[in-house]
């Protein structure tokens, strides 16, 4: 066996232990989830529902209504759910494994992504967007008898939407191997639209709004007629530092004397809000990974508690004195 | 006729996006264009997916390295998308329960919905969260105070890290706080503003708006020069080389 995958089984070897362990060592079972199952479209035909939906429960929600009624049938486990939790951590974990360096238990994690991926972004565009907005413009009949029903009957075909449609089959045209230029048509109806939109609302949103907010009072009066130092000096630093950057931005000019110095502190200000970027960027995967750890300890090993879903027969209550905290 | 319809094309698209900004009575064409421009990005999602299914299965014909990986996206892409396409396990809509096809396809417990919630919502914040380990890296390699700029960059983000977490506010208790002063001073607002969680507020409210706005005032007048370069025909490089 070579080294590294010795060190690989020695790992697995540690994890499968701990699991076990913990099965044997901590009661209340672990990795479970559960519903509550909520009866759907019902009426004086149907008093218990055409159909069940099945939503989230807790395992506290469970064994209260266990112990209120034992011949409940509200709440149950639900195996789907469980196996899913239990796909969700190891996929996790397969995840995190790369941080120890690149493994096939990471590519299998990557692999399934893509996958999954693409085809929710195609079911999600095919739904939202190309059956409302392209099959209800075209076929509003067709739609009305069949997933829509909803729809208006003052609804008509609005020929219009051909034109899209034949750019679509053009824009998949992409896929075939002659004729690439036929997919080029939709490419620039793509490009063209975006940079008509992105022109104007740039413009607009971003341009001419930051600088109306940035002309601000540079003596301002509080609510007594006083004079607001405090006040003024933040719209101070705030006017400087947008002009000074935008002096940093101008390349006209060669970036020498009062010019250079200015864009220096344009520079300084510029540094500060990378500060600010990098520390929010790290502050924000710090949290996600806090959350994804958090999964693992509370919805799959049930070691944490933090929302109260179980009851004391959990992990938690085992955990907590050892703190002095039970 | 290849390279000049869409160049046309584009042109027509953008200024009727453009016009329809000023002139009222247009409106309804700007909106038009661009729900055909939804249209076609969502079809495009379509080309994306149809390119993945073809890339996949040439690797997988030529047994190429990695064939094995490329199965299994292969099977998830084609079981998510049939799960979802076909409302596997949808129920109707509540008021129209005759139309079996009248459910949303995200539905809480479909295959659609599990296979969101267990596969992709685990893999993708976990796929993020991996970055704070190598921006964390990057940074303990990269970051060196050797002059004022790096000294800036590295303090502000420090600064942040430290003002938003309770260790930040529990360093610089000691310093008084202006929020209970009725009417403060200048001094000590000043003094207020050394407090952790303060200064992280003044930064990004005062220091970050700045920057920020110089770069958004930027990248604003990039986008529209860049946007009038393609619908004007200067820039043309989305044309492709023109072998084809």
């Amino acid at each position: 066996m070579k080294p590294e995958n010795r060190w690989w089984v020695i790992l697995f070897a540690i994890g499968a232990v701990l699991l076990i362990a913990r099965w044997f060592v901590l009661p209340g079972g672990f990795g479970r989830a559960y519903v509550r199952a909520v009866p759907q479209a019902v009426d004086a035909e149907h008093p218990d529902g055409q159909w069940v939906v099945y939503e989230q429960a807790t395992m506290a929600d469970y064994l209260e209504a266990e112990r209120t009624n034992p011949d409940q049938s509200v709440y149950a486990p639900s195996p789907s759910r469980t196996l899913g939790t239990w796909i969700a951590a190891f996929l996790t974990l397969f995840v995190l494994s790369f941080v120890i360096r690149d493994n096939p238990l990471y590519k299998i994690a990557e692999s399934i992504f893509i996958g999954v991926s693409a085809a929710y972004w195609m079911v999600t565009g095919f739904w939202d967007t190309i059956v409302p907005n392209l099959l209800g413009k075209l076929a509003p009949g067709l739609l009305r008898n069949w997933a829509v029903p909803g729809l208006g009957d003052d609804q008509h075909p609005e020929l219009a939407y051909l034109i899209p449609l034949i750019l679509g089959i053009m824009l998949l045209w992409r896929l075939s191997p002659v004729g690439g230029w036929i997919s080029r048509w939709p490419m620039a109806f793509i490009i063209g639209t975006f940079c008509g939109l992105r022109l104007m609302s740039f413009l607009h949103a971003d341009f001419l709004t930051q600088i109306r907010n940035t002309i601000v009072s540079l003596y301002v009066v509080d609510d007594g007629g006083g004079f607001d130092a405090w006040q003024s000096l933040k719209n101070l630093i705030l006017v400087v530092g947008v002009l000074c950057c935008l002096v940093y931005f101008f390349f006209s000019l060669e970036h020498k004397g009062v010019v250079g110095n200015t864009a220096r502190v344009g520079i300084w200000f510029l540094m500060i809000t990378f500060g600010a970027a990098f520390g929010y960027t790290v502050m924000g995967r710090i949290a996600l990974l806090a959350i994804r750890i958090e999964f693992l300890m509370d919805d799959w090993l049930w070691l944490i508690d933090p929302t109260n879903k179980r009851l004391l027969a959990d992990a938690a209550g085992f955990f907590l004195p050892l703190f002095g905290m039970g | 006729m290849k390279r000049t319809a869409p160049l046309l094309i584009a042109s027509i698209a953008g200024f009727v996006m453009i016009v329809a900004y000023f002139i009222p009575k247009t409106q309804t064409w700007g909106e038009d264009v661009s729900v055909w421009f939804d249209i076609l990005a969502a079809i495009a999602f379509i080309l994306g997916g149809g390119n993945l299914l073809r890339v996949q299965l040439k690797k997988i014909s030529d047994r190429r390295p990695g064939w094995g990986y490329a199965l299994i996206t292969l099977i998830a892409f084609v079981v998510m998308l049939a799960c979802g396409l076909l409302k596997i396990g949808s129920h109707p809509n509540e008021q129209y329960p005759a139309f079996a096809w009248s459910g949303t396809y995200n539905q809480t417990g479909t295959p659609f919905w599990w296979m969101y919630e267990y596969l992709i919502v685990p893999l993708q914040s976990t796929i993020f969260a991996m970055l704070a380990f190598y921006v964390a890296s990057a940074a303990f390699r990269a970051f060196r105070a050797k002059n004022v700029e790096a000294i800036l960059l590295l303090g502000t983000a420090f600064v942040i890290l430290l003002g938003r977490t309770a260790a930040g506010v529990f360093l610089t208790d000691f310093i008084p706080s202006d929020v209970l002063i009725e009417n403060p001073t200048f001094l000590q607002h000043l003094v207020s503003t050394l407090r952790l969680e303060n200064l992280t507020v003044f930064l990004m409210d005062i220091f970050n708006t700045a920057g920020n706005r110089a770069i958004m005032i930027g990248i604003a007048l990039g986008t529209a020069s860049v946007s009038l370069k393609i619908l004007l025909g200067v820039d043309r490089s989305y044309l492709g080389s023109g072998e084809d």
